[in-house]
């Protein structure tokens, strides 16, 4: 009889265990695991990604639908790619929409901002968005800030 | 003085031929044939002391631990006016660095000295030569079970303290300074990784499992069979291991996190 | 002094040295074990009785030389088959070395669970059969902690035979016992040996109570075999060392005062070494 006691009591903490995992998995992590093969590809060149990495978000007006898979370099025309995994429910984004690099405020990190297009055409999986913006590279805009006062 | 010299030095030969010997025998023993109707049993029983009575420490340090990051956390970000950050403070925190450590260290306390205790003791009363003499072999049917009961609990602890730990994070940021809920999770969610924190601060529990219990009964079964040397073995238990934990924590933060 | 003729030795022990640190316990004994008898080997306490039954369990590795059990070097042979020449050997330990999260039932069944797939009813019959026999039936729901100590080593020897081995050994059976405790054990050992007809090894330092039960009897002392052969025998010995052991005969169980003389000697040593 106590040995059956103890079978179920080590049985609740193993399943006790399985529960705090999966809590930090979903709760904590927010990983989201309905959405994690279910998504389309379409890419995007940039001229300069800055600081954008792999697991960034992709969002369309501010809401996230989708996160920045691979970065690759386009060795024809010496332009970053950067693939975009957008989650399958999003399937009405229209092929002249336009992609920029963002960043959450003043120093946080970058993400990828899709404006919608007009057209009736969507975006299918390995579509490329031609309409990009690259990042802000604070750099670049301090020199033309400077130049655009020397020439004044 | 070259006496002295030699004497130490056989002294550490000693030890490390023992502990090489220990060593071997122990993965022959883990990794002989299974016998799961012989060991199955015998495991439950050892996952029962070493992991089900070690739950209340655990849930009980994991949630005072939460709750002083949740107060800790919101003193510091509030200056910054992003005290919103404190639950990705409290759960990255816990999750990469004081739940495994802290587990492990408690662990270390709570079951590898009395893993070390009951070993010796078994030593010292002749149980084990009894077992060998009866044509069991003491490494399958004693250290075995044990063995890998602290290999599977560790982790599993570790998780539910890093849980318990988030809880009372919340509990003392939503429910008493107020933060808003949402956010406090949501922060918290963009922050944590699965991969990279969740699954990484695991695999240091396991780690931490293996050390911790491998040092204690090691120091069980290597003890002087008598009430002093278990006394000792017991206490270099808890100091070996929470040195071990401590060192191997350090190596193991600068593989996963540090860009090396 | 005679020699076994017998050539059918169980355990034969050859040229063994064994040292525990600096000190060297045994420095090269040989003996023959006779099977079917009972044995004794004797000496004052701390001439490493209970290493030499330790050796010949394969639990201790020698220095050098050899213990042959059944012609098998058991430190030749590999782990698992050292663990089956043991299934073949009973010893009672000192303490008794119950396993004390055990039953006294559990106990006595535990070698045969291990070694055997017996039924259920079946192994509850031999233990209480092998129980019936220490005449501790009636305790075998006890755990080890409710028994007394002669009633823990009357446990221990019904798990030491509940295998029917061919060789059981006894570490000091008598040490510490009452004298009612005492006179059990002596008659159950006897009484045990001729009824399953196996080869017993005894060492102790009671000298009254092993002279009467041993067929052949080993004196140790300093590392050496120094006599060897039956009660009468070494009644008859001349060897000083012989005879100022069994001259502690008369005064009953106290030990004999060998390592008194020896102590002596070792400080008169030390004094005239200064």
């Amino acid at each position: 009889m106590r040995t059956r006691w103890i079978e179920v009591l080590v049985g609740m903490f193993m399943m006790l265990g399985a529960v705090a995992v999966l809590g930090l998995a979903l709760n904590v992590s927010g990983l989201n695991l309905s959405q994690g093969d279910d998504t389309y590809t379409v890419y995007a060149r940039f001229e300069n990604i800055g600081g954008l990495t792999e697991r960034a978000k992709v969002t369309l007006s501010g809401v996230q639908i989708g996160e920045v898979g691979a970065i690759t370099i386009d060795t024809e025309r010496m332009m970053a790619v950067a693939a975009l995994n957008i989650y399958a429910e999003y399937n009405f984004l229209s092929a002249d929409s336009s992609a920029q690099i963002l960043t959450a405020g003043l120093l946080g990190e970058q993400y990828i901002g899709i404006g919608v297009g007009f057209e009736e055409d969507v975006l299918k999986n390995g579509d490329y968005i031609q309409d990009t913006q690259s990042a802000l590279v604070l750099e670049d805009l301090i020199g033309q800030f400077l130049f655009n006062k020397v020439s004044e | 003085m070259i006496g002295f010299l030699a004497r130490l030095g056989r002294q550490g030969i000693d030890r490390v031929a023992s502990l090489g010997r220990f060593g071997q025998m122990l993965f022959a023993a883990l990794l002989a044939k299974p016998e799961p109707l012989v060991m199955l049993p015998l495991l439950i029983k050892q996952l029962y002391f070493v992991g089900v009575l070690s739950l209340v420490i655990i849930l009980v340090s994991g949630l005072f631990i939460g709750m002083v990051l949740g107060l800790q956390g919101y003193t510091i970000l509030v200056d910054y006016g992003s005290e919103q950050a404190v639950g990705q403070m409290v759960a990255l925190s816990l999750v990469r660095e004081l739940a495994p450590v802290v587990t492990a260290l408690l662990f270390a306390g709570r079951a590898g000295s009395a893993l070390t205790a009951e070993i010796g003791l078994m030593k010292a009363t002749e149980q084990l030569s009894s077992l060998e003499m009866i044509g069991v072999d003491p490494l399958r049917r004693i250290i075995a079970p044990r063995f890998w009961a602290g290999f599977i609990s560790l982790p599993i602890l570790s998780a539910i303290f890093a849980m318990v730990g988030i809880l009372g994070g919340a509990l003392v940021s939503v429910e008493w300074l107020g933060i808003f809920e949402g956010s406090f999770w949501a922060n918290m969610q963009n922050a944590v990784d699965f991969r990279e924190d969740v699954l990484n601060g695991l695999i240091k529990a396991l780690v931490f499992g293996v050390v911790v219990t491998w040092v204690a009964v090691f120091q069980g079964y290597d003890c002087v069979p008598t009430s002093e040397g278990i006394s000792q073995a017991t206490t270099r238990t808890v100091v070996y291991s929470s040195l071990a934990v401590l060192g191997l924590d350090f190596v193991l933060t600068a593989v996963m996190f540090g860009d090396l | 002094m005679s020699v076994i003729q017998n050539d059918d030795a169980i355990v034969e022990i050859r040229d063994l040295c064994f040292s525990r640190g600096r000190r060297a316990i045994f420095k090269g004994i040989s003996m023959r074990i006779p099977r079917g008898k009972v044995t004794a080997i004797m000496g004052p306490s701390g001439t490493g009785k209970t290493t030499l039954l330790k050796l010949i369990g394969g639990q201790l590795k020698p220095d050098s030389g050899s213990v042959l059990v059944e012609r098998e070097d058991v430190n030749r042979v590999s782990r698992s088959r050292l663990f089956e020449i043991r299934e073949n050997m009973g010893m009672l330990f000192q303490s008794g070395a119950l396993f004390t999260d055990m039953s006294v039932f559990e106990n006595v069944a535990f070698p045969i669970r291990v070694h055997t797939s017996l039924p259920d009813d079946m192994v509850r019959d031999i233990v209480l059969m092998k129980l019936n026999a220490v005449g501790l039936r009636g305790a075998h729901e006890l755990m080890p902690s409710e028994l007394s100590g002669g009633m823990a080593r009357r446990v221990a020897l019904a798990r030491a035979i509940s295998l029917d081995p061919d060789l059981v050994m006894y570490d000091e059976p008598f040490a510490g016992q009452d004298p009612i405790a005492m006179g059990v054990l002596v008659k159950l050992i006897r009484s045990i040996n001729e009824a399953l007809g196996h080869t017993s090894i005894i060492v102790s330092h009671d000298i009254q109570e092993t002279l009467g039960i041993a067929d052949y009897i080993f004196i140790i002392a300093d590392g050496y075999v120094v006599a060897e052969g039956d009660v009468e025998s070494l009644r008859a010995n001349q060897s000083e060392q012989v005879q100022q052991f069994m001259k502690g005969l008369p005064d009953g169980p106290v030990p004999f005062h060998f390592d008194k003389a020896e102590l002596v000697t070792e400080l008169g040593i030390e004094r005239g070494g200064q």
